[in-house]
């Protein structure tokens, strides 16, 4: 072993080290404790029922954020939609009917570097293949399909972990029992794996309602009301932005970030109890 | 009959496994196809060398943004990875088991915030502190490496956590048997073992920071111009995208998809390298 460069004693290191890093634990969660309470602090005084209901007037000096919200939900939703019966059947593909080989390797690498690509990128090239060269405009159903591209990987690796976390011998049952391998999948893997699977879905869902940059240049940033999925739509997300960097309206900057971070609260708490009764079923 | 109804199944599934590398290709392709014309018009080298960003006199060269998303990021891993291993160490070694039921969710939470939010988080708080205490505009590389090193924080912690855990009890065990100290043990046997996960992982948060947009695009200040301190005001790849791509028409609509297809090379020369640091390990 090398010898510590401080002149201390392995003891008295230990103690060093130990409340060196318990301190910045520490303070790693008092900045995210900081974050979050100062935003729901400005915040959530400025949200009531007509700040919930109502549509923004004055680019937003006025009035609510319903379309922002109407918004985040859909394109969101169809992001999702789109996203997990690929995620979900690239995982089974994956995990159940392959062994490694160069078509798997190319599919894997290929889903490692979509996790890896940025946002903005995303951004780039929804708009460019969805907005213009499919001619969907800026509008809902760009936006939810440039997400579903984002979110895929999260849906892929999630699921892929849950189908091969189900003990082999659930399998080794029902083939026994004359199960086909379509049989087996949906009778007994499935099920075992269907918690593992939504718990990937609701991290998307928190991934897609928290993007900015991708959705802004996709799905665009008008304030009326979407009528349907070629309709254009403003996320709460770009909302929010759009009223701070041009400091439009700080009050109902705050009111809208709040309201996006208890839907993430929400949506972790959802995620977090999946895993807990995932946990206790696997004992 | 049977074995008809179980080839449909995995013929559909390998079809839907084909999605993310259709979507890979389609992303390549398009960004290449729209940005790749004007570094042809302007000189590879002196798109990537060229020192003025001038749209308007047809002036494109990106060298500035370069030196900013590395300068900035470069700071995000110097503030971010040592903090972000001290924390993994924290939650596998030192902290109480309800500890450690806190952090992880919050963590977890943590990684959900929308990016932007962090931005404007910085822009009130970390911005003026610096201009404060350290001189300068405040809008700085220093304030951008502060909030994308909050960013990276998930990132580094739970995959460096992961490949800590993976570790065979044996080493740790065995460590403190020879009558090591816990601090010794982690230094010289675990942290080294779990030496290509950890690496791993700082390459993906290191990706993460290259490609963030919306958290610094209200921190940086966003001039075009090398800085000379890291209290300087910078612009980044990402940001030179987000801030432009809302005007611009035509050949300088291109030259941001040039500008994506920097990002983008980057952005997978970081991925390549990170999956192959994981599979040397998983060998």
């Amino acid at each position: 072993m090398k010898s510590t460069r401080l002149s201390l004693s392995p003891r008295a290191a230990e103690r060093v080290i130990k409340v060196f890093v318990w301190a910045v634990a520490l303070s790693i969660m008092a900045v995210l404790v900081s974050i979050v309470v100062f935003i729901l602090y400005k915040g959530l005084p400025v949200i009531n029922a007509g700040f919930l209901t109502e549509i923004p007037r004055r680019m937003g000096r006025e009035g609510g954020i319903a379309s922002p919200i109407v918004g985040t939900l859909l394109v969101t939703a169809l992001a999702v939609l789109l996203a997990t019966p690929f995620g979900m059947g690239t995982a089974f593909y994956l995990a159940e009917y392959t062994r490694d080989g160069a078509v798997t390797r190319i599919i894997r690498f290929s889903a490692e570097s979509l996790a890896g690509i940025p946002s903005i990128v995303y951004g780039l090239f929804g708009f460019i293949f969805f907005v213009m060269y499919l001619n969907l405009g800026w509008s809902v159903l760009s936006g939810g399909l440039t997400l579903a591209v984002m979110i895929l990987p999260t849906i892929i690796r999630t699921s892929e972990e849950a189908v091969r976390s189900v003990p082999t011998i659930y399998r080794e049952v029902s083939f026994s029992l004359g199960g086909t391998k379509w049989q087996t999948i949906r009778g007994a893997v499935f099920p075992s794996a269907v918690r593992g699977i939504a718990n990937g879905i609701i991290l998307s869902i928190g991934r897609s309602v928290a993007e900015t940059a991708a959705v802004v240049l996709t799905a665009g940033s008008a304030l009326r009301m979407p009528d349907g999925v070629f309709a254009p739509a403003r996320t709460m997300a770009v909302h929010f932005y759009i009223l701070a960097s041009e400091g439009i309206s700080m009050d109902n900057a705050y009111g809208t970030a709040a309201v996006l971070i208890i839907l993430i609260f929400l949506i972790n708490i959802a995620a977090n109890m999946l895993i807990d009764r995932l946990a206790t079923k696997g004992r | 009959m049977r074995k008809l109804k179980g080839d449909l199944p995995e013929r559909l599934f390998f079809a839907l496994a084909l999605s993310s590398i259709s979507a890979l290709a389609l992303i390549t392709a398009f960004i290449f196809i729209k940005g790749a014309p004007l570094i042809a018009k302007v000189g590879l080298f002196d798109f990537i060398f060229g020192m003025d960003w001038a749209p308007g006199q047809g002036k494109y060269g990106v060298f500035p943004m370069i030196i900013g998303s590395v300068s900035v990021t470069a700071g995000a891993a110097v503030i971010g990875v040592p903090a972000g291993i001290c924390c993994s160490v924290f939650l596998t070694e030192f902290a109480p088991v309800k500890m450690r039921n806190i952090f992880r969710p919050a963590i977890q939470l943590l990684a959900g915030i929308p990016s932007v939010v962090y931005g404007f988080w910085g822009l009130l708080f970390v911005v003026p502190a610096i201009r404060a205490y350290l001189g300068g505009p405040g809008l700085s590389i220093l304030a951008g490496s502060v909030i994308l090193a909050i960013m990276i924080l998930p990132t580094v912690i739970s995959i460096s956590e992961v490949s800590l855990l993976a570790l065979p009890r044996q080493y740790k065990e065995g460590a403190l048997a020879l009558g090591m100290t816990h601090w010794q043990a982690i230094r010289s046997v675990q942290l080294p073992a779990a030496k290509s996960g950890i690496v791993a992982a700082v390459i993906l948060g290191i990706g993460r920071a290259v490609g963030e947009t919306m958290a610094v695009i209200m921190v940086l200040g966003n001039s075009v111009a090398v800085p000379s301190s890291l209290l300087d005001p910078v612009r980044t790849l990402t940001t030179n995208i987000g801030i432009e791509m809302g005007y611009a028409s035509e050949e300088h609509r291109q030259a941001l998809f040039a500008t994506g297809i920097v990002l983008f090379v980057i952005i997978m020369a970081l991925n390549i390298s990170a999956q192959y640091v994981v599979r040397r390990k998983t060998k």
